[in-house]
């Protein structure tokens, strides 16, 4: 019996037995759904933190001069002792390195902590302030709503001045315009001369909630002590150049800290890939625990077909008989048995598809987490629904198989 | 019968022959006892022969049959059907034997519940591995040959018993076979339904049809030429009758 002979019987049959279909379909739509899904968000969360996220947090061809990493999940106590132990990073070191670096950079300062912004008597709190040399802008990619950014010469002053994110702008000023005013961050009053363009939010953390002042202005004080960054910022033209200007700043800082060889860097040069190796940390996890829940779906999938099947068999004792007598050989019952558990699988997976896809959409329009579907998961759907439909027809299907045609045809 | 011919092991049986079974035995073992369905039965018949195997239940007769339709195989002898020896014959090339040298007729019709006329009788010939459209044309010719060609897209449960024992004649010939096996094809119908089924039969030997019955029936197995009775396992009467 060619193949084709054996999925249109398989098709008639389960129509012939919607009910019983029905059931065997579910388990693996919920898998195959449930996979599609799950894959989709985690797609779509990996995406958005490469494309998104790593990008706005360091910006491209871009490393950042730090005491200890950005992000630091899971850091044993030892460890963060270790860190607290380290020098920091000084002004002069960053001097340094704009002096010694060879291939051609933009370089920013910055010291961030939260503080409490306000203008007359409107507060903005939990802002985080931003102290910040000239380039910090163009490094960051920040484009301005209305104003402009300081100048390298009012930061070498240390003029105050400030640039507002949008969310503090909104605050504080609403509908007024609030170029040339002035707002006090720590007491001391700062005149507003520029406000960023809306940022929106990663993961439903705000990113307009902050504002930038110069390095050196007094605002300097409420960040770190004299003298002290938290990190140096500096951005190549390419990967390439920004690799090679790692590796001189490694060196000098190396140098300036009196490393010998033996010893590690007592100090991080961070790129956006630190965040994304943070990101795959998680989507790993999650990539684990997924096809945990597939899996399980997936065999009570099979296990359900398995026992429709072995039903079907002896349901169809006598026609299994009859198709036996009138010529049909072992293979031909076996394919026609495994043609309808696959044809029940496929058709399962293919409800899934629909289903993972609508739900990923779903996801992604009303929840903060971004989805998208993610292609292999549907190729991968299509494969375990048939991969299943196979493996649970497999034992019923050469039971059939094996029926002795005479025992068959008496069967009532 | 004229041309019986004295088959020793080793022979080959004269070309006219379509079976030819000799000293078939067929045992079972049920565990505690060795039950000895058929004790060396040697019988052979002609192309276009009609012959009825008859006996009392426990003769061998069904077991005769199985062996005849090989849909088993025997413990020890030798059967040849059309010129082949079948009797050595395995699970695959037996079922390529059944598609293509025998029509069966069950007593139960055995036909599938939810497909028509027409496909039930394109079923063997799926089996034999003829294009979709081939089978149609050859499946609908068949139903012709048995008056039910205006009842090809009916499904068995809107048929009657005789209808119905129709399509399944009509499916056991629609491979061409060399010799029509039918098993009590009346024992589920009434008697004028019977004999119309027997007509159907007495029509086909008319056409050159091999057909070889088991009843049970002393007026059923009147129609048929020749008539072999079992008793315990071996033949007891082989008797052509008047026509």
């Amino acid at each position: 019996m060619p193949f084709f002979e054996a999925f249109r019987l398989a098709i008639q049959t389960i129509r012939a037995q919607k009910l019983k279909s029905g059931f065997s379909l579910l388990g693996v739509f919920i898998g195959v759904a449930s996979l599609i899904g799950a894959w989709s968000i985690v797609n779509g969360v990996n995406r958005y933190m490469t494309e998104k996220f790593a990008q706005t947090l360091y910006g491209v061809n871009t490393f950042q001069l730090r005491r200890r990493p950005m992000f630091t999940p899971n850091v044993p106590d030892s460890v963060w002792r270790a860190w607290a132990r380290r020098p920091r990073i000084r002004f002069s070191d960053a001097e340094a390195i704009s002096a010694g670096l060879t291939v051609p950079v933009m370089t920013a300062w910055q010291s961030s902590d939260n503080v409490t912004v306000s203008y007359r008597n409107k507060e903005a709190r939990d802002i985080e302030l931003t102290a910040a040399s000239e380039r910090y802008f163009d490094i960051k990619n920040l484009g301005f709503a209305i104003g402009r950014p300081f100048t390298g010469e009012e930061n070498r002053s240390g003029a105050p001045v400030v640039v507002l994110g949008d969310a503090v702008a909104q605050r504080l000023f609403a509908e007024r315009a609030p170029l040339g005013k002035s707002v006090r961050i720590g007491g001391v009053p700062y005149r507003v001369i520029g406000v960023v363009t809306k940022q929106g939010s990663i993961l439903g953390f705000p990113l307009d909630r902050f504002v930038v002042v110069p390095a050196l202005s007094p605002a300097q004080n409420l960040v770190n002590p004299p003298g002290i960054l938290d990190a140096f910022l500096v951005k190549a033209h390419s990967e390439l150049e920004m690799r090679e200007a790692i590796s001189q700043a490694e060196g000098i800082m190396r140098g300036r800290r009196h490393l010998r060889p033996r010893q590690d860097n007592n100090f991080v040069l961070e790129t956006s890939e630190g965040v994304q190796q943070f990101w795959a940390g998680i989507s790993r996890i999650l990539v684990v625990l997924l096809p945990g829940v597939v899996v399980i779906s997936l065999v009570i999938g099979g296990i359900v077909i398995m026992n429709i099947m072995l039903m079907a068999v002896a349901e169809r004792t006598r026609e299994i008989g009859l198709r036996k007598s009138l010529g049909a050989r072992r293979r031909d019952v076996l394919r026609q048995f495994l043609a309808e558990s696959t044809a029940i699988a496929t058709v399962g997976a293919g409800f899934g598809i629909v289903a993972g896809i609508g739900l990923t959409l779903l996801i992604d329009k009303i929840s903060p987490l971004p989805a998208s579907v993610a292609p292999m998961s549907i190729v991968l759907g299509v494969i375990m629904g048939a991969g299943v439909g196979v493996a649970a027809g497999v034992y019923p299907a050469s039971r059939a198989a094996r029926l002795d045609p005479i025992t068959a045809l008496r069967q009532e | 019968m004229s041309t019986v011919q004295l088959f020793r092991t080793g022979d080959t049986p004269l070309p006219n022959v379509i079976i030819l079974t000799h000293k078939l035995t067929r045992e079972y073992d049920m565990g505690s006892e060795l039950v000895r369905a058929l004790r060396g039965v040697s019988v052979q018949i002609h192309k276009n022969e009609y012959v009825a195997v008859m006996g009392p239940s426990g003769s061998g007769k069904s077991t005769l049959m199985n062996l005849i339709g090989c849909l088993d195989t025997p413990t020890s002898g030798e059967y040849w059907l059309n010129g082949q020896k079948v009797s050595d014959l395995v699970d695959d090339e037996l079922a390529r034997i059944r598609n293509k040298e025998i029509g069966f007729v069950f007593q139960t019709f055995n036909l599938l519940p939810r497909a028509d006329a027409l496909h039930n009788v394109e079923l063997p010939l799926i089996y034999a591995g003829l294009s979709s459209r081939n089978r149609r044309e050859r499946a609908a010719h068949a139903l012709e040959r048995v008056g039910l060609g205006d009842r090809m897209d009916h499904k068995p449960n809107e048929l009657s018993g005789g209808q119905r024992q129709r399509v399944a004649i009509a499916r056991a010939l629609v491979n061409e076979p060399s010799i029509l096996l039918a098993d009590e094809p009346t024992g589920n119908l009434d008697s004028t339904t019977s004999s119309e089924i027997m007509n159907v039969f007495a029509q086909l030997h008319g056409q050159g049809q091999t057909v070889v019955m088991v009843t049970h029936e002393q007026d059923i197995a009147a129609h048929a030429a020749r008539v072999i009775t079992l008793r315990d396992g071996v033949v007891a009467t082989d008797q052509a009758r008047a026509a």
